[in-house]
């Protein structure tokens, strides 16, 4: 039995002529401990699809399953790390992540918990920062907090929404590491949503290209076959890893330029002539 | 030391001050001059100006007023009536009641601390002339006999912020909680948006008379201080839908991350409303509280010199009906130390809020 599985799923928003269907017939299958990253482009419907592992959204048609049962609201056992970071803007460090910690393991004592908090708030590498407010901490620092937040509550799934993507390339490579590091301990099993093909085949088993929506399905699934752990310097240079990203690449821009010729739809711009101001006006514009 | 001293300033509201420490610790002296220039000499001019208009337009009604006296007494009682009349002027016994100028009010303001002086010490013998009186009376289970005499404008103006406090804490347990079941529930919010509607518009001298009439009903066999409870219960619900509006608001137009997060955290509806919707409609509410006190400081003038409950709306109102030659000036120094006590207490709020509100960036 998969870890997770999507039979035949189909999520559409909106009723009436505003109606969009976003996918369309998912079927996807994620054994345990297995590292699955989804590339697509922006507004395909990759958020839509995380949000419903997560427990977020329902399905129209077909079924999220998780360990066999269907998926009916959010659980601990699936840790979701937003896009957007979402931290309590009003909490510290130590009491977002607490908050989690506290929420998952409601039996335990009082000590327990902070040394938790502390535990993971280092394995991060931000036990300097721990009792600042998330204004205080740069894009990155922020997204390691959502991070720990996640998987301090130990969470059995991952669930990533493109947690790297507002972040500058620096940061990026080492929270790619970290997040690689924590998930090489006990080999959960992640779900990672990425628009960077680079960073799907450093960090997954196997990547599967979701073509844009809407209706959008997924595509054939890529297998990665090298082995970890991945040396970012050595893999530019290795064949495996540059056959796979052309071959993947190829297929992006294969499907992006059939949504371009999918548009048929003619735009016809209004016809429009400039204002001509009067002479006092022209040149104060800002 | 320097830096301490500029985050008390910002702190307290009195950032403008902040040039002035920075040139003393001798930071960037152009920089600084310019801004001390800025936020604090020019507003000294411009309350200069302002006095100078006042004591100008002061003095031509005053001659107004006058010349219309004297031309009066001229027709009808020829010269002789108009030496008269500038004698009486002269003496006071025939008042010019224009617009006092800034040296009446001042001199004013300083006989109404003196009166209170007088009246502190008159209380203090009083208290201790009826000191053994009251004892004697405690023992035999009788009411202290208290002080009765007149009230000095510090005793008003202490009445005036006691009552307007008992406003504003009545409005915050009256809206916050309404204000947060409305912000969380559609329904509730849209089956009673019509009250909120026609009676946020509705006049303090109304709501007065509204709860008048309730609380006259209410208070038929008490006989403490009714005429306080009626001013500080119309201050309260005058004062409320500012926090009421704001509160719904912000409750209701929580960051859908900051919700999502709470359903992934599996938050129960309890932690919901208090660890997440609560602190992020914080710097709303706050809002809504600080224009809150603003208005009810405001209506508490008008609220009181229609209940006659003692403060100063009472105290202008009686100086008003005085109408004696300082009268004018009186209520001019009321003015002022209204005005004043209302930017005051608007600037404590907004310390309060800063401090209990979060930024996002």
């Amino acid at each position: 039995m998969a870890h997770i599985e999507l039979k035949n799923v189909s999520k559409s928003y909106g009723t009436g002529k505003d109606r969009v269907e976003i996918l369309k017939n998912i079927n996807l299958k994620i054994e345990e401990g297995e590292f699955v990253a989804i590339v697509g482009f922006s507004g395909s419907g990759k958020t839509t699809l995380i949000k419903m592992l997560a427990g977020l959204e329902f399905p129209d048609e077909g079924e999220v399953l998780y360990k066999g049962e269907p998926i009916t609201g959010p659980s601990h056992e699936r840790g979701l790390i937003f896009q957007n970071y979402s931290l309590l803007p009003w909490l510290n460090v130590r009491s977002n992540v607490g908050m989690a910690v506290k929420e998952r393991f409601k039996d335990w004592s009082k000590d327990k918990l902070k040394k938790r908090v502390e535990d993971y708030v280092g394995m991060v590498g931000l036990s300097h920062a721990i009792n600042k407010l998330p204004k205080a901490l740069s894009g990155g620092m922020r997204q390691r907090v959502s991070v720990t937040r996640a998987l301090s509550m130990s969470p059995d799934v991952i669930l990533m929404d493109e947690p790297l993507s507002a972040l500058d390339a620096l940061t990026r490579g080492t929270l790619q590491d970290e997040i690689l590091s924590i998930w090489g301990k006990d080999k959960r099993t992640a779900l990672l949503i990425t628009n960077d093909v680079d960073e799907g085949i450093y960090m997954a088993d196997r990547i599967i290209p979701l073509r844009p929506g809407p209706k959008a399905t997924l595509g054939p699934v890529f297998d990665v076959n090298i082995d970890r752990p991945r040396d970012k310097t050595a893999l530019n240079s290795d064949d495996n890893f540059k056959k796979l990203r052309n071959s993947i690449t190829a297929y992006l821009i294969k499907i992006g330029e059939e949504r371009a010729k999918d548009i048929t739809k003619e735009y016809h711009l209004p016809e429009l002539k400039p204002i001509l101001k009067s002479k006092l006006f022209q040149g104060t514009r800002v | 030391m320097k830096d301490k001293i500029i985050n008390v300033l910002r702190f307290i509201g009195l950032g403008f001050f902040e040039p002035a420490v920075r040139l003393a610790a001798g930071e960037d002296v152009k920089k600084n001059l310019t801004a001390l220039f800025q936020k604090v000499f020019f507003p000294i001019i411009s309350i200069f100006l302002f006095m100078i208009l006042w004591n100008v337009g002061a003095k031509k009604l005053y001659n107004v007023e006058k010349d219309f006296k004297i031309e009066s007494a001229r027709a009808s009682k020829g010269e002789a009536g108009v030496t008269a009349e500038l004698a009486r002027i002269e003496s006071g016994e025939s008042t010019v009641n224009s617009l006092p100028a800034p040296k009446a009010v001042w001199s004013a303001f300083k006989n109404l601390l003196a009166d209170h002086k007088a009246i502190s010490v008159k209380k203090k013998a009083f208290k201790e002339r009826v000191a053994k009186t009251n004892e004697k009376r405690e023992a035999q289970g009788l009411a202290a006999i208290t002080y009765t005499g007149r009230p000095s404008f510090v005793d008003q103006i202490k009445t005036s912020l006691w009552t307007v406090f008992c406003g504003f804490i009545l409005a915050l347990l009256l809206a916050v909680p309404i204000g947060m079941l409305l912000g969380l529930s559609e329904t509730l919010r849209s089956s009673v948006n019509w009250l909120i509607q026609i009676f946020k518009p509705v006049s303090p001298v109304v709501w007065f008379l509204l709860v008048y009439m309730i609380v006259k009903t209410l208070t038929l066999s008490y006989d403490g201080d009714v005429s306080f409870i009626i001013s500080f219960i119309a201050v309260g619900l005058c004062a409320m839908w500012a926090t009421l509006v704001n509160t719904t608001l912000g409750v209701s137009s929580v960051d859908n991350d900051f919700i999502n997060v709470a359903k992934v955290l599996n938050l129960s509806v309890g932690q919901k409303v208090f660890k997440i919707v609560l602190p992020s409609a914080f710097p709303l509410i706050f809002t809504g509280l600080r224009i809150t006190v603003s208005v009810a400081w405001m209506v508490l003038i008008a609220i009181e010199l229609l209940s006659q409950s003692p403060g100063l709306g009472t105290f202008v109102w009686e100086e008003f009906q005085n109408g004696a030659n300082d009268s004018n000036a009186k209520i001019i120094a009321a003015m002022f130390v209204i005005g004043i006590i209302g930017f005051m207490l608007d600037r404590i709020m907004f310390s309060i809020q800063k401090l209990v509100t979060f930024t996002e960036q």
